[in-house]
């Protein structure tokens, strides 16, 4: 039946891909972005918008795409997003905006994301910006990282009249999105920094090597050099390890190390100076979108690689979309399986895995079923790389250097979820530091919540 | 950019650099370290600092040229007038260096080993103890005359400063250990040995301050990426538990940190590093042979 079914993306052929870093889906061309518009019911009362985090009128840009009138469209995303070709991309519409879509409940949802994607890709192509504000009103604020979350914040604090800097951490700004995210998803010079430049059009400064807790602290910023209040996005960056016998040996990496290298440091580039481990046999352990993202390079860089999952499909945490790309690339699931050793060979060298075989048991407080070990079902997997995907906590920096900096058992700085705000006056927080390691557009959920917040807070004072 | 105020050629290989860095200037102390990346295809290298003048807003550091980037820095150096990237100060700072514990450090007699360019963090330390009207010896051991520098600035600082060369070329003829070794042999005893340098020179003077039943402190240099924590690359086991050097270092007990461990996560990007130090040296020249690049296939 007409219209049941998306109108399909294109991407670039497995086999192809499997062997390059450039980006897999290719996005639709404007005839395929108005068809997929005219699939939009334009309902009276539109879930999908209250599916989206950030809010974005989602009828209403669609409505513009059908009617070609694509800038009206990318100002309509851009008062609610600060980052529309990076959303596009990474956020997971199946269980967001698409998720609630009436066009799915017969038939496939209409494809939001690839439209968002679209729009913002034709805005960038064509030289369009974000509006700017039309006068500043004097309020400096700090925002602590230029990850999805900050940018966020910096960029509706910016749209207000803000004077914002940005202060972050490592070489490039981005956080996630340059670090963590591999170019094959999200090109790093055509979105993500044109993205940055984005925020930085609307007057948002941004410091780049500054580690605050080190550099600097928050009550350095706040006593010394005058910002009236500041934002906390620093993420979730410290790596989380199993602790089983031989984690230490060489060839065993964090998900984040590899992907730094790889995605930061550009380790995949010949001319890059930056060394990674090009292994011939990886496994990655872990289900998420990071484990996809760090075995996706790793079959890029030549290897073969499992992927060993301790539940079942249907619990893998990675998006559809991702796992749905991972097989078609060649990489292979190893799943209900558990590791309980990293065998190391007599240099100090990784040579295997060992892994338990594990059934699934009743539901846990996640709500997904626990995996159970099977007695004696233990056996080797051979690898020369092992790469622990298991997630990610805050970096306690930040909360440990702050006087009076509220945080929870799991180091997470404790923050309100409608406006940010955390235990100690004038400082807000948002996104993977509050939460734990989250998505993208969550976090820059936290970012807008935070950035009214702070908004409400000067006006006040 | 981190312009380049002062630079200096030291010993083979060795080299200074005095950075603007107004904001690392500001806040660092003896112990931590600052990450430098010189341009775009340059890596991220951790470089424990070696001075720092706040009112200047300079940061002094002395590097060593043993991989892609940090060669490409000497072979350049009379041209490269900035790094792109300088990020610092991370780290904690010395236990020993901190005003709060000033009495308590007073009342140590504390030696110093510093090994090959390791002499460039034992100074700061040891600077600020003089400032602070600390006495310590210290002992710079390297393997040659060559490749010796910061002697006189030490002597300047030091109550007694020890050299030694491994082949007699100057001072001492010997290694560290055995200068210190010559120390006790003659009746002077300590309570706390510093030692920085390559990992294979403290572990050696850990071997010996257990036997002397003398508590070290190493300064620990392992692979880095971020050096904010994030990578987990620097993770050492230290007294059975990992510790990540950027955060949690880079000074540990050196008692109890599994040295053969460290030394053995250091080959871990040696054949990498290798092939980017090959490609450099040899440039459109290198068409494999090497067995790693995959240049002759």
């Amino acid at each position: 039946m007409e219209g049941m079914t998306k109108v399909p993306v294109r991407e670039q052929d497995a086999k192809v891909r499997a062997t390059n870093f450039e980006e897999v889906c290719l996005g639709y061309n404007e005839e395929e972005a108005v068809e997929e518009a005219k699939r939009c019911l334009n309902c009276k009362n539109p879930l999908c918008v209250n599916g989206c985090p950030v809010a974005i009128d989602i009828p209403a840009f669609i409505g513009k795409v059908k009617e070609r009138a694509f800038e009206e469209a990318y100002q309509i995303i851009s008062e609610a997003s600060a980052l529309p070709a990076v959303c596009g991309r990474v956020c997971p519409q199946e269980s967001q905006c698409e998720g609630k879509c009436i066009r799915g409940i017969k038939g496939e949802p209409v494809s939001i994301g690839k439209l968002e994607r679209f729009v913002a890709d034709w805005a960038r192509e064509n030289g369009i910006k974000p509006k700017k504000a039309e006068k500043m009103n004097g309020h400096r604020v700090a925002v602590i990282g230029s990850g999805p979350a900050g940018l966020t914040c910096a960029g509706d604090l910016a749209k207000m009249g803000y004077e914002v800097t940005i202060f972050e951490a490592l070489h490039d700004a981005g956080g996630v999105l340059s670090y963590g995210i591999p170019e094959f998803r999200l090109p790093k010079n055509a979105v993500v920094a044109a993205e940055v430049e984005n925020v930085k059009s609307l007057g948002v400064k941004i410091e780049t090597n500054v580690v605050i807790g080190k550099s600097t602290t928050i009550d350095q910023l706040i006593e010394e050099e005058g910002f009236e209040a500041v934002f906390i996005g620093s993420g979730a960056g410290l790596p989380k390890f199993m602790g089983i016998p031989g984690e230490q040996a060489n060839g065993v990496f964090s998900a984040n190390e590899f992907l730094t290298r790889n995605n930061l440091m550009k380790a995949f580039m010949e001319e890059y100076d930056t060394p990674i481990s090009r292994g011939k046999k990886v496994v990655v352990v872990g289900g998420g979108n990071v484990a996809m993202d760090a075995a996706r390079t790793a079959l890029r860089l030549g290897a073969e690689v499992h992927v060993v999952y301790r539940r079942s499909e249907a619990e893998l945490p990675a998006r559809v979309e991702e796992v749905h790309h991972a097989k078609e690339e060649g990489i292979i699931f190893d799943l209900l399986q558990n590791p309980t050793e990293i065998l190391v060979d007599e240099n100090g060298w990784v040579k295997g895995i060992r892994v338990i075989k594990m059934e699934l048991g009743e539901p846990d407080e996640s709500g997904r079923r626990r995996p159970v070990e099977i007695p004696g079902s233990e056996y080797e997997i051979e690898a020369d790389t092992v790469i622990m995907s298991l997630g990610t906590s805050p970096n306690p920096l930040i909360s440990s250097t702050t006087k009076g900096l509220e945080t929870n058992r799991w180091k997470c700085i404790v923050a309100t979820e409608e406006d940010g705000a955390t235990s100690k006056a004038g400082v807000f927080a948002g996104g993977d530091a509050v939460t734990g390691a989250a998505t993208v557009i969550l976090a820059m959920g936290a970012g807008k919540a935070a950035a009214k917040g702070i908004d409400a807070y000067l006006s006040k004072s | 950019m981190y312009p380049i105020v002062k630079k200096e050629v030291l010993a083979d290989k060795i080299f200074l650099m005095e950075v603007k860095a107004e904001r690392c200037a500001k806040a660092c102390l003896p112990g931590q370290f600052v990450i430098v990346k010189l341009d775009e295809k340059g890596e991220r290298i951790p470089l424990t600092i070696c001075d720092y003048d706040r009112e200047a807003g300079t940061v002094t550091i002395v590097i060593q040229a043993v991989g892609a980037s940090t060669e490409r820095m000497l072979r350049n150096i009379d041209t490269i007038e900035a790094f792109q990237d300088f990020a610092g100060p991370l780290g904690c700072p010395s236990e020993l260096c901190r005003e709060e514990a000033l009495e308590e450090t007073k009342k140590k007699r504390i030696v110093f080993i510093a090994g090959g360019l390791g002499t460039a963090p034992v100074y700061p330390q040891v600077k600020w103890m003089h400032e602070h009207g600390v006495d310590v010896d210290v002992i710079i051991g390297s393997r040659t005359k060559d490749l010796l520098f910061y002697i006189d600035e030490m002597k300047k600082v030091a109550k007694n400063c020890y050299v030694c060369t491994d082949d007699g070329s100057f001072g001492f003829h010997g290694v560290g250990t055995a200068q210190l070794q010559a120390l006790y042999d003659e009746g002077v005893t300590y309570d706390q040995c510093v030692a920085i340098g390559p990992m294979i020179m403290m572990k050696f003077v850990c071997l010996l301050t257990k036997e002397l039943k003398l508590s070290t402190i190493v300064s620990m240099n392992p692979i880095m990426v971020d050096g904010t924590g994030m990578c987990g690359a620097c993770r050492l086991v230290v007294g059975g538990e990992v510790k990540f050097a950027c955060v949690d270092g880079p000074e540990f007990d050196g008692h109890l940190v599994d040295f053969e461990q460290a030394m053995r996560r250091m080959q871990q990007y040696k054949t990498e590093e290798g092939r980017a130090m090959l490609a450099l040296e040899e440039g459109d020249t290198h068409h494999g042979g090497c067995g790693h690049c995959g240049g002759d296939k």
